[in-house]
């Protein structure tokens, strides 16, 4: 009995112990949010004086950049020209919930902000707050998501067109011109964006090429369902030489099943593979030659809003609302290491 | 204790526990039956050589035991945790998350992709089951001392457990490229049945051997059927209770050492997503009650293997991407229906007329 009593204290600390360390974590994953918020205020106090002189105020609302590798460049790149150097005074805020960014956009339209740059979280719910900004005289940008509200209410909107990424891998792929194509598709969650825009071009050039669909499943973004998957193609004893996957993830969980099955890939080998995002990593296996093409999603939206902002500023008008970003998409045959470099996220 | 009601009371549990493994065996009986009738091809298993020039065997049988047994090593852990506590642990899949996170934490350092590895796997995996024991602690004292329902109690590292995952890792994707680590979700050098079925079978031997050799498995039990009366009897529901979600932890480091072995890297939004409903459906496909109290260790393991039958042969059919969740809905409603008290008390009466019978045929 007493040796169990000991055993309970013994754990009984140990689990208040977690309960600290998991406390802590938690503000800790929201903490840059919060942190940034208070910035924000005591910039926004501090900066009154400064602001009236030449630089132009920004309140910059986004994702967590913990969400994604996407995320993390996409928020580096704002932060790298947004600078003081640059002639810009900007506040930053992360969530991932809607609501918290309408309360961070109110207080940005409080601080008196030039420029409200938004990647919202969801698309709805946007109206009475960007009416506020524009009543305040707060000229609102959009990079990375568009919003439902009227166009009227926002200067820009820069976004990635997903069906043009499909379309660009798609192209790369028919000139290929293989004597055949059998292609495993495998695609990311049903519905999202990234899935229709990059699913719909394949579906387009398979029913007007006849190209051949081995199978079609999605595999979720993940690479461990992908490599099961594709494990089952294997085991099925059909033949492929496509791997047509909607992120790098995927893709890589399908060179693993190959790996497994002793089935080359690459550039001049039994099975192309081809990936999206461009993670440096992914990038890394285009230049080893184990993989053959990549899309880009390009995270960089921060030179095209600062283009639109100096126009803006000089008085000009833009020639249209909806600015969509170029993106690139990779040959092994022909990447470079500072592509790698410059494009890897 | 007194003996006699203890023998009773066993040849009671021995009896139903012959009828629980029936259901999974009845499952897999018709998966196999169907896959005989559609197509035989499906059980061939042909040896070949994988990239690194490893003898391999492969087909859907293999790829069954392979993918099925990160599965059946969290089932023993949910099955201990269901039946002592009435409620399900839903933080694996986020769990793993943290402990497969800490694996690379460990192996790589503070680089995301080192050359050599920084530390020995061994001391990686002990410091991931510690995090993993630990996390299974937090959830167990919830639920165990401030008896918060199980469900309830999880929900926060379900909800938490994949940020703090990223977290450990400053949300950098480490890659492990040394060789001898996948070996853990691969294949041995020269061994070709995959290495994951392997520790699959060394966690049931171990299993199997604590729960014949203590009194694990029936104080458990004896919790999770009254636990006033476990007491009176000089159990400690608490610590018991509490014991069975630390052990859970264990389970969910084996398994998380498989998934980032399988690739040698982690995605922290993705692995192992949706593994806990899974689990506990390996769980119930076992026949064991959801609400605690007898369980039986086989039934569910062999459950989890069942699950990932389904799953292959759905992929094998190429069925439909945005259909597949259908299909394991439909086996979960039968599931469901088919361990309902009603239906249950329906069925054992009608097997008790049919053996009354039988018997007055016989005499």
């Amino acid at each position: 009995m007493k040796t169990r009593k000991l055993i309970s204290v013994i754990l009984g600390a140990a689990l208040c112990s977690t309960c600290l360390i998991s406390c802590g974590n938690e503000p800790a994953a929201n903490s840059p949010a919060d942190t940034a918020a208070n910035n924000s205020a005591n910039t926004g106090a501090a900066d009154t004086g400064e602001s009236k002189s030449d630089l132009i105020k920004v309140g910059i609302i986004n994702n967590d950049p913990n969400e994604s590798g996407y995320r993390t460049a996409n928020v580096n790149d704002l932060k790298a020209t947004f600078t003081k150097e640059n002639g810009y005074d900007a506040q930053f805020a992360y969530s991932l919930k809607n609501d918290e960014q309408i309360t961070y956009a109110q207080k940005f339209i409080q601080d008196e902000v030039d420029y409200l740059l938004l990647s919202a979280a969801d698309t709805a719910g946007w109206d009475s707050v960007l009416q506020d900004a524009q009543k305040a005289g707060v000229r609102v940008i959009l990079f990375d998501r568009t919003i439902d509200a009227d166009e009227s209410l926002y200067e820009a909107s820069i976004v990635s067109d997903m069906l043009k990424e499909g379309e660009t891998a798609v192209e790369w792929l028919k000139g290929q011109s293989l004597d055949s194509y059998n292609i495993i598709h495998l695609q990311g969650v049903m519905g999202s964006d990234a899935q229709k825009g990059r699913s719909g071009a394949l579906d387009k050039a398979v029913t007007e090429l006849g190209w051949n669909v081995v199978t079609q499943q999605t595999a979720e973004w993940s690479a461990e369902k992908a490599q099961q998957i594709v494990q089952s193609v294997i085991d099925s004893g059909k033949k492929f030489n496509v791997i047509y996957a909607e992120n790098d993830d995927m893709a890589k969980g399908a060179v693993a099943a190959l790996d497994k099955a002793n089935i080359t890939h690459g550039v001049g080998k039994d099975v192309i593979v081809m990936g999206f995002d461009c993670n440096k990593w992914a990038l890394e296996e285009l230049k080893a030659q184990n993989w053959n093409y990549d899309g880009q999603c390009n995270p960089f939206q921060s030179s095209y809003i600062n283009d639109i902002i100096k126009k803006l500023e000089a008085g000009e008008t833009l020639d249209q609302k909806t600015i969509i970003m170029e993106e690139k998409g990779f040959d092994a045959a022909t990447i470079t290491a500072e592509d790698v470099e410059k494009y890897g996220i | 204790m007194s003996t006699p009601s203890e023998s009773k009371l066993r040849s009671f549990f021995t009896g139903l526990m012959r009828h629980q493994i029936v259901i999974p065996l009845a499952a897999l009986l018709l998966l196999t039956l169907f896959n005989l009738i559609a197509d035989p091809g499906f059980f061939k298993i042909s040896l070949g050589y994988n990239s690194d020039n490893n003898p391999v065997l492969s087909g859907y049988l293999i790829s069954i035991i392979d993918y099925g047994s990160e599965l059946a090593i969290l089932a023993i852990g949910m099955t201990l945790v269901t039946a002592a506590s009435g409620g399900q642990d839903i933080s694996v899949g986020a769990t793993i998350a943290i402990a497969g996170s800490v694996i690379l934490r460990v192996l790589c350092g503070t680089e995301s992709r080192p050359e050599t590895l920084q530390a020995p796997i061994i001391v990686a995996f002990l410091v991931a089951c510690l995090v993993a024991m630990l996390c299974g602690a937090f959830n167990g004292s919830l639920v165990a001392f401030f008896k918060i329902q199980p469900m309830v109690a999880t929900l926060i590292l379900f909800t938490a457990g994949r940020s703090i995952a990223a977290w450990i890792n400053n949300n950098e994707l480490p890659i492990v490229s040394d060789v001898s680590f996948s070996y853990f979700g691969g294949y041995l050098p020269g061994v070709p049945i995959p290495t994951p079925f392997f520790i699959a079978i060394i966690c049931f031997v171990i299993t199997w051997a604590v729960l014949k050799y203590t009194n694990l498995g029936l104080y458990v039990q004896a919790v999770g059927i009254n636990e006033k009366t476990s007491r009176l009897n000089g159990l400690n529901p608490t610590f018991i209770k509490f014991l069975t979600y630390v052990l859970l932890g264990v389970c969910v480091a084996v398994s998380a050492l498989i998934k980032v072995s399988r690739l040698s890297t982690i995605n922290y939004s993705v692995i192992a997503k949706d593994i806990e409903m899974d689990a506990i459906l390996a769980v119930a496909l076992g026949g064991n009650a959801l609400s605690g109290g007898k369980f039986n260790m086989s039934a569910s393991i062999l459950g989890a293997y069942v699950i990932q039958f389904l799953t292959t042969t759905l992929y094998k059919f190429e069925v439909q991407s945005d259909a597949l969740s259908a299909y394991k809905a439909v086996v979960v409603i039968i599931l469901v229906v088919m361990s309902a008290p009603a239906v249950r008390e329906k069925i054992s009466l009608l097997f008790n007329k049919m053996s009354a019978k039988k018997q007055a045929q016989s005499a």
